[in-house]
């Protein structure tokens, strides 16, 4: 498309901001953190350089890649968890509440949450959690067991728990709008060539909502592996995860090249996935 | 109907909540017929075809489908298919899977080689032979038609719902359709249910017509009998159109029986429905504007009405007239053949137009809605 001088300027004047947006605040910072992970460091300085020395260091650590490991489990398993929960949930508001008011506030009793700060939703779990918590209370209370535990708190459970609670959300909104949009005549349509509900579902329903299992998957994913609050708050001495380690190394450890070479590490992890994720989501589109 | 009927309604109801989607009914449709049940939009024609699909339960009545009460019965346990409105393909299949999908499940269960026939055979039938593969988004409007038309029958249902099957083609398109309707009709022999509101798709193709209005069955017949016999001004003008004119009955001359119109003109009908009337009382007179014959005015033409043409338009075939009756009334139209009229004759010329008493349909006082 070729611009006309008369609507160049209109043009430039709404586009010139959101551009310098992006180039000022994304593709600068992104430059700058994949230049300086070729830096090297003589502590307490860094000098420019092009040098592989940090991903070497990185890839060679142990210590380094069994967090990446960890991250990726962690954050597998809170998409997995966050599947099972929101999948239900999000077919019932679709497909069992009848009434659109009462449908409309459960889902918003889903959203809600997002509205409360991310570092409370994530506290709240360790008062829930901890040894003088809710659930102890409750253990106790009613005799279960006789002194409060804790085996709840400060380990990798409690953070799959944490992170599933808070990216939940993410997961159901994608799923509601798939399952919300797939057309009722083709579920008529397969009762009405003698399949029962529950193939309906297996056969119908959940090849349609692929897409919104992909997009629910890819958020929830990406969201729990740069996570770095859980870890601080629930997780325990083993519960490290690489957002902390990134952390340290732009605090603690006064490593800026390292940091940054694990940064785009991690970057490029997360835009492996999301190709993935959009390759298979083009592959599943269907026109409804 | 001398058989047990393939489907029987008895004083079947839809209600949500204080609205009537549909009044107490009672219908019977014998096995191989091909019924339609037409109406405007929300008269319950398509509440009827959804309850015996099994889509909408009864909130009253039993529907039998071929000898079995299936009034609880989910869609699924129901010997009948349904070709739906939009179609309602599977997007993510291709047309052969979206024809074989009822034959992969228990309840239709065939074996792989058996189930391939069917379909192939099923793909024939509607001419579809090189599409087996594709998908139905890479499908024209009546090729995803006979795609849904071959993935109901090819469960070989006792019956075969349609509802409004033709109404998203094109005209040219519609009418091809509906000869392959007939054919499928005739090639299956099953019986055939389908809803429309277009009347020349019901006359062309049923055996009956269950006309409908406002949850309630109208009037049922052959297509030649409600054109013919319409019971109501409403069929009247459902079926085929009339021009309905308010009377009063003078009473009866031999087999003959004289109304008096609005404008002091009389009419006279010979029809059976006529000795019913009783001298003094108000009816509806309805006359079809194809059976209006140009008469010219003052010649005393028996059974005539002397008009004032408003409008002269050529219909290819035919010339519709649009007339006012002289000394007051409602407009009416005529049908005429193109010859029926000289060229002279034009909006403001006086026309008298002629109709055989036989066909002057009279319909009962209070009728007039």
């Amino acid at each position: 498309m070729t611009l006309t001088r008369r609507t160049f300027p209109g043009f430039a004047a709404l586009f010139s901001l959101p551009l310098a947006w992006v180039l000022l605040l994304m593709v600068v910072p992104y430059a700058i953190m994949v230049a300086v992970g070729f830096w090297t460091r003589q502590f307490p300085l860094f000098y420019p350089d092009f040098q592989f020395g940090n991903y070497a260091q990185i890839l060679a650590d142990p210590q380094y890649t069994t967090v990446i490991l960890r991250t990726l489990k962690i954050a597998a398993l809170v998409t997995v968890c966050a599947l099972l929960l929101g999948y239900p949930l999000a077919y019932f508001l679709v497909f069992t509440i009848r009434s659109q008011k009462v449908r409309n506030l459960l889902y918003m009793s889903v959203i809600v949450p997002l509205w409360v700060s991310y570092l409370l939703r994530a506290y709240t779990w360790k008062i829930i959690l901890g040894t003088d918590g809710a659930l102890n209370s409750l253990l106790v209370s009613t005799g279960l067991v006789s002194a409060p535990l804790d085996i709840f708190l400060y380990n990798q459970t409690a953070m799959v728990v944490t992170l599933v609670y808070i990216f939940v959300p993410f997961m159901v909104m994608p799923l509601f709008t798939v399952l919300d949009n797939i057309p009722r005549r083709l579920l008529e349509a397969s009762e009405d060539l003698g399949v029962g509900p529950f193939m309906t579902f297996w056969k119908v329903i959940f090849p349609l909502s692929l897409g919104g299992v992909v997009a629910g998957a890819t958020m929830t994913f990406c969201l729990s592996f740069g996570d770095f609050v859980a870890p601080v708050l629930v997780g325990g001495p083993d519960g490290t995860m690489v957002a902390n380690l990134l952390q340290t190394q732009f605090g603690a450890a006064l490593n800026w090249p390292l940091g940054s070479a694990l940064a785009t590490l991690v970057l490029a992890l997360v835009l492996i996935l999301l190709q993935l994720s959009s390759r298979l989501d083009r592959a599943g589109r269907i026109d409804l | 109907m001398t058989s047990s009927p393939i489907v029987a309604l008895d004083g079947v109801a839809k209600r949500y909540g204080a609205f009537v989607a549909l009044h107490e009914t009672d219908l019977a449709i014998a096995e191989g017929e091909f019924v339609t049940l037409l109406g405007p939009s929300g008269c319950g024609k398509t509440t009827t075809l959804r309850l015996i699909g099994g889509f909408e339960q009864a909130s009253d009545g039993r529907i039998a489908i071929a000898g079995q009460d299936v009034t609880e019965s989910p869609p699924y346990r129901r010997p009948v298919n349904t070709v739906f409105q939009d179609y309602a393909l599977f997007p993510h299949m291709s047309v052969a899977e979206n024809i074989g999908y009822g034959l992969s499940v228990r309840s239709g269960r065939l074996e792989k080689t058996e189930r391939r026939r069917r379909v192939a055979e099923a793909l024939a039938l509607v001419g579809l032979e090189g599409m087996a593969d594709r998908r139905p988004g890479a499908l024209s409007g009546g090729q995803r038609q006979r795609v849904a038309m071959a993935r109901a029958v090819v469960r070989r249902p006792r019956v075969l719902l349609l509802d409004e099957p033709l109404s998203a083609l094109d005209v040219k398109l519609r009418e091809g359709m509906q000869v392959e309707l007939k054919r499928l009709h005739r090639e299956l022999g099953i019986t055939f249910l389908m809803v429309t509101h277009d009347q020349t798709e019901a006359l062309a193709l049923s055996d009956r017509i269950v006309v409908m209005r406002e949850g309630r069955i109208a009037q049922i017949g052959s297509p030649t009998d409600l054109y013919d016999h319409p019971a109501t001004p409403y069929v009247a003008d459902f079926i085929g159109a009339a021009n309905l004119l308010e009377a009063e009955a003078l009473g009866r001359e031999g087999d003959v029986c004289a109304f008096r119109l609005v404008n002091g003109a009389t009419l006279r009908s010979r029809r059976r429905e006529a000795a019913g009337a009783t001298t003094g009382s108000r009816v509806t007179l309805g006359v079809r504007p194809e059976r209006m014959m140009a008469a010219r005015p003052e010649t005393g033409a028996a059974n005539a009405l002397d008009c004032i043409v408003m409008e002269r338009l050529f219909h290819g075939d035919c010339l519709r007239i649009e007339l006012a009756p002289e000394g007051g009334g409602k407009p009416l139209f005529a049908e005429l053949a193109r010859t029926a009229l000289p060229a002279t004759v034009s909006a403001g010329s006086r026309l008298a137009v002629h109709i055989d008493p036989d066909d002057v349909m009279v319909f009962d006082a209070g009728g007039g809605k």
